[in-house]
């Protein structure tokens, strides 16, 4: 049933990980992202495979979620491994008609591939460990000096909640109104392509016309609440970097500097 | 004690599109005044200009014609219209479509946040109003997980976390399964005995309004009625000509008088109707 | 024969997760055909379940189904003509409709089972006399109509597929009480003229002793009584123990009854107790 999608696959929980501030979690995200694309010799890769394993058994996510995570970007690995593969230059040790492999064609393939399963892996964990409203009101926060510059940080960081809001209400919506024109007779899972996508009207403007008037409502009932922008709020949440914060950015500025060193002592891939 | 809301011949009319000339009456030469404290049962059937009168209340809407005080202050002035928000609170109907935030708690915040309040206090406030209607425990949950009646009550929740005088329910039981229904009725009661809180509760269920003080009639945007329930109710055949219902016993009541018995026309509970049928019997 | 006749009929969610649990197990159920039934329970009792089950919406996890003396899961076919022999009128109908029209929204559901198109129009003349929607609305957009309208649209748009069995999940929840006594009176003369089976799923038990001739109870994924609406009545004091209410003159006659005043019958409608009672000032009058 389509209501049984989570949204933002967040596991809650009290760890360590969990607890940590979600700015700091995202700017450490971001630092991560960077280390990926400096280090270029495997044993670096090692140390961050331990560090990432570590982090996800302190957190307590079971590894099937990083199996779900990675599976839908299998494809796209694959590719780019494949262009990799065949398209860099280099001294070939296979040659047949225009395809070559090259040593570099695979050390760059088996590179790209392990950076991009690490920035899953790492960026899931993010997700796995921040509630989505941490998540929207940390952007907010951390886009404020945008503010200057006349950025909407406010409204997107609202347009962000309300989404996240009125997914799974519309959602449930969505099973309904397809169960509804089911009952009608029609016929959702045959016939060709324009066919299907026909099929889809009985259901996309009942669709869009509740979520124009949920959008009515909502708005009233904003506007008797006071809302009137990002203008003079506060905020119940207040978000504190803890000693906490500091430590674990410490321990993951260690284990950066240990990965860059380790790249610069050692032989790279490529 | 003063009143807090006040219609003076409120006259209010809407303007369909931009061509069509004629706008169209909603309300006529409306006359009402609720006090401090006060259970008002708005009663009405759909299109009769009760949630245009509601709107009224807080400044949504604005009158064509006359004034609306609340707490003294003439809602036409756009500039206190904040003030005038906080003192009077609004749920609607639709318990899915005014849930702002994903988490229970942060959406009972969400009026107090936009007012500036300090997050100390907001804390505190919105603790002792999810505790108010009885949700503390839920207070993590995301809406969708909740029941109909719950939603309204965290709704509720949101409203009286503001301390506002007055609370106006447009018709907030009626997408409800009838355990929400009670739920809703008895949180609102909770809030008028305990609290003293104003409650004006828009509704076309009949056994909700006779819980209520005061009960005013609106047909065709006009006030047709506005009396304690009792008075309101023995007008049987009057409220049935306007599409509305009255409590089962009070409608036998009114049979057996047609009948030519002398039963007393304004039992409006079981409790009342055997009393009264004793008596007879007894007499 | 029975129309509807559910053997054993259970339904799981959740299955092989922690979380399995039974919308509705071993249901055992035997429907007449042209009663009108209101099927009563709370939110979570597995009514809603139960009745998407008969037009094959849901498939059993085990158990059985015959509609018409026909097991519908028995093969793709006969699940296709089911849904069409047992229309189902979900809550909030009128969030189905889509078309330009309320002619070409009723015609939805007869054109996707293959009518010609005599017998199209024919269905929408049809459901739209049944729903008492004059001619002058077949043009209109359904979404310039008032609530009630809409409403009564789109349970045309269930009736214009002729099903045998209508079923309808709360058809007047969220209406005020004229436009609720409306949409009953048309289900009960839409009853009485084509002789159907009528499945009325409905919270106010007032309704349903005033209109229904049979009355389902579920609770908790069971079949808490099936029966008349006196044989269910009957047991008022069970009814209220699982939270549900009877109406208001039913309790007003076990209070009476209290009081040493037995009507001898259950009670359950308007007319009856003022006749009942009649007798009783008379009895009193005449000793």
């Amino acid at each position: 049933m389509l209501s049984d999608i989570t949204i933002g696959q967040f596991f809650p929980g009290k760890s360590i990980v969990h607890r940590l501030d979600p700015r700091a979690k995202i700017l450490l995200v971001i630092a991560f992202i960077i280390l990926l694309f400096v280090v270029r010799n495997p044993v670096s890769f090692v140390l961050i495979g331990i560090f990432l394993a570590v982090i996800y058994i302190v957190a307590k996510i079971p590894a099937r979620a990083i199996w779900r995570g990675v599976k839908p970007i299998l494809p796209l690995i694959l590719f780019t491994s494949i262009l990799n593969l065949f398209f860099v230059d280099g001294e070939p040790l296979v040659k047949w008609w225009i395809f070559k492999i090259t040593a570099e064609g695979i050390s760059v393939a088996v590179l790209m591939a392990v950076r991009i399963v690490c920035l899953i892996i790492g960026s899931l964990l993010l997700t796995y460990t921040t509630s989505p409203i941490a998540l929207t009101d940390a952007i907010e926060r951390l886009l404020k000096p945008l503010k200057v510059i006349r950025f909407p940080v406010h409204e997107m960081a609202m347009m962000m909640t309300i989404a996240l809001r009125f997914i799974p209400t519309l959602l449930e919506e969505t099973d309904k109104i397809m169960s509804a024109q089911k009952a009608r007779g029609a016929d959702l899972e045959t016939g060709s392509i324009i066919r299907r996508a026909k099929a889809l009207i009985p259901i996309l403007i009942p669709l869009f016309v509740s979520a124009f008037r949920r959008a009515e409502d909502l708005a009233l009932a904003m506007e008797c609440r006071c809302y009137r922008g990002g203008e003079g709020r506060t905020r119940m949440k207040q978000l504190h970097f803890s000693h906490l914060d500091g430590i674990s950015a410490v321990a993951t500025g260690v284990v950066f500097v240990a990965a860059v060193l380790l790249d610069v002592f050692l032989p790279k891939i490529i | 004690m003063s009143d807090l809301i006040e219609f003076q011949h409120v006259s209010f009319s809407y303007h369909q599109s931009e061509e069509d000339a004629e706008p169209i009456p909603v309300l006529h030469e409306v006359n009402l005044s609720i006090k401090k404290g006060e259970f008002v049962a708005v009663l009405g059937h759909n299109g009769s200009g009760k949630s245009t009168l509601a709107k009224h209340i807080n400044a949504i809407l604005q009158p064509t014609e006359g004034v609306v005080y609340v707490d003294h202050i003439d809602t036409r002035d756009d500039e206190l219209v904040f003030d005038i928000r906080q003192h009077v609170g609004m749920v609607f109907q639709n318990p899915d479509n005014q849930i702002v935030a994903t988490i229970v708690e942060e959406d009972v915040a969400f009026a107090l946040e936009n007012l500036g309040v300090p997050p100390k206090e907001i804390r505190r406030r919105v603790d002792d109003a999810l505790k108010d209607v009885g949700m503390f425990a839920y207070r993590e949950h995301a809406p969708h997980q909740l029941s109909g009646g719950q939603k309204q009550r965290v709704a509720i929740a949101g409203i009286i976390a503001m301390n506002p005088d007055c609370i106006v329910l447009d018709e907030p039981t009626a997408m409800l399964d009838p355990k929400g229904r009670r739920e809703v009725l008895n949180t609102i009661e909770r809030l008028n005995k305990e609290y003293q809180t104003t409650v004006i509760l828009i509704t076309h269920f009949m056994d909700e309004a006779v819980r209520a003080d005061r009960v005013v009639v609106v047909d065709e945007g006009r006030v047709l009625m506005d009396d304690v329930p009792k008075a309101v109710f023995v007008q049987v055949e009057r409220l049935k000509e306007i599409g509305l219902d009255v409590p089962q016993v009070t409608e036998l009541a009114y049979e057996l008088r047609k009948a030519g018995v002398a039963f007393a026309p304004d039992v409006l509970t079981v409790e009342e109707f055997t009393e009264e049928f004793k008596r007879i019997m007894e007499a | 024969m029975a129309i509807i006749k559910t053997e054993h009929l259970t339904h799981l969610y959740g299955t092989g997760t922690p979380f399995e649990k039974a919308a509705i197990r071993d249901v055992n159920l035997e429907i007449e055909e042209g009663e009108l039934v209101g099927v009563i329970g709370h939110t979570g009792s597995g009514k809603s379940t139960l009745i998407q089950h008969l037009n094959g919406l849901l498939k059993p996890t085990s158990g059985h189904i015959y509609i018409d003396g026909t097991d519908i899961f028995e093969s793709v076919q006969i699940l296709q003509k089911t849904r069409f022999k047992v229309g189902l009128v979900f809550q909030y109908p009128e969030y189905q409709l889509f078309e330009e029209t309320v002619e070409k929204d009723i015609a939805f559901g007869p054109k996707n089972l293959g009518f010609t198109e005599e017998q199209v129009k024919e269905a929408v003349s049809h459901a739209m006399e049944c729903v008492g929607l004059s001619d002058a609305f077949r043009k209109k957009s359904p979404f310039e109509l008032s609530g009630g309208q809409k409403r009564r649209v789109a349970i045309a748009g269930v009736i214009a597929m002729r099903p045998k069995v209508l079923i309808l999940d709360e058809p007047t929840a969220g209406l005020d009480p004229k436009g609720r006594d409306t949409i009953l009176n048309l289900i009960s003369d839409y009853h009485r003229a084509e002789k159907n089976t009528v499945l009325l799923v409905s919270h106010s038990m007032e309704d349903v002793a005033k209109y229904c001739s049979k009355v389902l109870v579920m609770n908790q994924g069971h079949v808490f009584s099936y029966g008349t609406v006196a044989e269910t009545f009957s047991r008022a004091d069970e009814i209220e123990q699982i939270g549900l209410a009877v109406p208001q003159v039913t309790r007003l006659f076990s209070a009476l009854a209290k009081e040493g005043y037995e009507a001898g019958e259950e009670v359950y409608t308007i007319v009856r107790a003022k006749e009942i009672l009649l007798e009783k000032f008379l009895q009193k009058g005449g000793a």
